[in-house]
């Protein structure tokens, strides 16, 4: 069923990739780390850069400490003769909306969307601190972890979670991680061993923050024949929409995510029974107050892949969520999946993807 | 950034800000001066990581050899190598060494010295076609006077003393000129 952002071009995505995550992948550098998921996203539908219309990736050049980053990059794609490209300094999620808009305008009927982001080479909960407010919040530097203890810490005051459930979010997220050989962290302690553990930002202890990962990740979009050539199921993309919360954290409340729940609700997220759902959460409290604002229930498998708290390669990590439901889909394992991702701190920014087979 | 640089106030005109209605708080702005500009100095530490095909050129700078990389498929060798072939998106994974001769591709004479090894100014900085590569590195040229230098004119690599050799290309003090006819600039095009 369609969304309030269904589109009037049927888009699917038809091929994903990704590399594994990892603390730190020391020896490669961005281009290295992309080229062979770009290969093995086009490669395994057998199509090359010539069939593809537009190219769309996202990625930071904080995480580099590098201008013009991604213009690197670039070569992965093999960007000779020239192609049409653009990017985004947003999750590749939203380089996946631009290609989905670029289609929708009838400029291309297919598309290659990548993103990748390599956190190692500095101090990540310092470098996130830059894409604040530059007058009043970056010059504090709050690190990422200590702003999202803030948030967590007003879930539990008003009821809305407990450390407890927050533990049981971080085991389920990383058991279930044992199945995605891609996944950074497969295992975990059980839960009242986590409880055991010293905050590391009171109230978050480590369990709660999602690694710190080097990755990437590509997938392919296609519309009509090209769609029905390159995949036998395609993940039908039935709503996408994104919307973004006021940056000033002291003005809106910090428990709830609206602009998580209008996406959802724009994307068609509760017209139907959904499967599968992947979310975006790079802290445990964050996890709860998603499923709460999309409704989801019992029916619904959320993050199987164990989701970003198994493996949050910046700027790669919402695309991620977007391909595992694809992947879901296409090998027939769902029907219809919600695919969700964010970008910025607290949840501000979100897109929201209702991914179906038929 | 010095704290005690001077700021200068802020043109009128385009950069000029309105005034604020500040009737509401009048009394707590008594005496107060607006604020223009605040200063947020920031640095973040990154540890740089060449990759590695640009690890194995950096290394190869250091003995006195220039590492380029071929793209197996296209044949096309690129110095420095980034890991990858931008025209068929494929690794390059054959090291080749290269010439410490070239050609000047492109150049443009610096008026404004920058960075803590630049020459005196005005000095030539060029983009230098290696002899077997596909794309140029970039270079200053010295020992011919600025205004000499030309597109097509042979050069080669001036190495920096040996106990000044590093995984840099600061290994290349410079590059000179040589007793060689220049090339024809038309074979230069497409390789800057």
């Amino acid at each position: 069923m369609a969304g309030g952002s269904a589109g009037s071009r049927d888009v699917a995505i038809v091929s994903v990739a990704q590399s594994t995550h990892e603390r730190a992948k020391v020896a490669t550098n961005e281009v290295e780390l992309i080229q062979p998921v770009i290969q093995q996203a086009l490669e395994q539908i057998g199509a090359t850069i010539a069939d593809i219309g537009f190219v769309c990736s996202g990625s930071t050049d904080y995480l580099a400490g590098q201008a013009f980053s991604f213009v690197m990059t670039l070569d992965a794609v093999g960007a000779w003769p020239p192609i049409a490209e653009s990017h985004v300094e947003m999750d590749g999620a939203w380089a996946l909306y631009e290609a989905w808009v670029k289609i929708q305008a009838g400029h291309a009927d297919t598309a290659l969307v990548f993103s990748y982001g390599k956190s190692s080479p500095g101090d990540l909960p310092n470098v996130l601190s830059r894409q604040l407010d530059p007058y009043y919040y970056q010059p504090l530097w709050p690190s990422s972890v200590g702003l999202a203890g803030i948030q967590a810490r007003a879930m539990i005051d008003g009821g809305a979670i407990t450390e407890r459930r927050m533990a049981e979010i971080a085991y389920a997220s990383r058991t279930a991680a044992a199945n995605n050989p891609f996944a950074q962290l497969r295992s975990s302690a059980a839960v009242d061993d986590l409880l055991a553990e010293p905050y590391l930002s009171d109230p978050l202890r480590r369990h709660d923050c999602a690694p710190i990962s080097d990755g990437g990740v590509a997938v392919v979009l296609a519309t009509g024949d090209a769609a029905a050539r390159w995949a036998d199921r395609p993940a039908w993309i039935r709503g996408i929409d994104h919307r973004v919360d006021g940056h000033n954290f002291g003005a809106r409340d910090l428990t709830v995510a609206p602009s998580a729940a209008l996406a959802g609700q724009r994307a068609g997220v509760g017209d139907d029974k959904v499967d599968v759902a992947e979310l975006h959460a790079p802290f445990t409290h964050q996890h709860q107050m998603l499923v709460d604002a999309f409704g989801l229930g019992d029916g619904t498998d959320v993050n199987p892949s164990g989701g970003a708290l198994a493996a949050n390669p910046m700027m790669a990590a919402g695309l991620l969520r977007l391909g595992e439901v694809a992947g879901r889909i296409m090998s027939g394992a769902a029907d219809r999946g919600v695919a969700h991702a964010t970008s910025g701190h607290l949840l501000q920014q979100n897109l929201v993807a209702v991914l179906e087979g038929a | 950034m010095s704290d005690d640089r001077t700021i200068t106030p802020l043109p009128t005109g385009l950069w000029s800000q309105p005034t604020v209605d500040t009737s509401a708080v009048a009394d707590a702005l008594d005496g107060t001066e607006t604020v223009q500009r605040v200063r947020q100095p920031a640095s973040i530490r990154y540890d740089f990581v060449p990759g590695v095909a640009t690890t194995r050129f950096l290394k190869g700078l250091a003995n006195k050899q220039i590492f380029g990389e071929r793209d197996p498929l296209t044949g096309d060798v690129y110095v420095p190598p980034r890991g990858v072939c931008p025209v068929s998106a494929q690794p390059t994974t054959e090291q080749v060494e290269l010439s410490h001769k070239g050609s000047v591709s492109s150049f443009c004479v610096v008026h404004i010295g920058f960075g803590t090894n630049a020459p005196p100014t005005p000095f030539c900085s060029a983009l230098i076609l290696l002899d077997g590569a596909v794309i140029s590195l970039y270079g200053p040229i010295q020992e011919i006077p600025y205004d000499q230098v030309r597109i097509g004119m042979r050069v080669e690599a001036v190495w920096a003393d040996d106990a000044d050799l590093s995984p840099s290309f600061e290994s290349i003090k410079w590059w000179r000129p040589i007793d060689e006819p220049d090339v024809a600039a038309e074979t230069l095009k497409g390789h800057m």
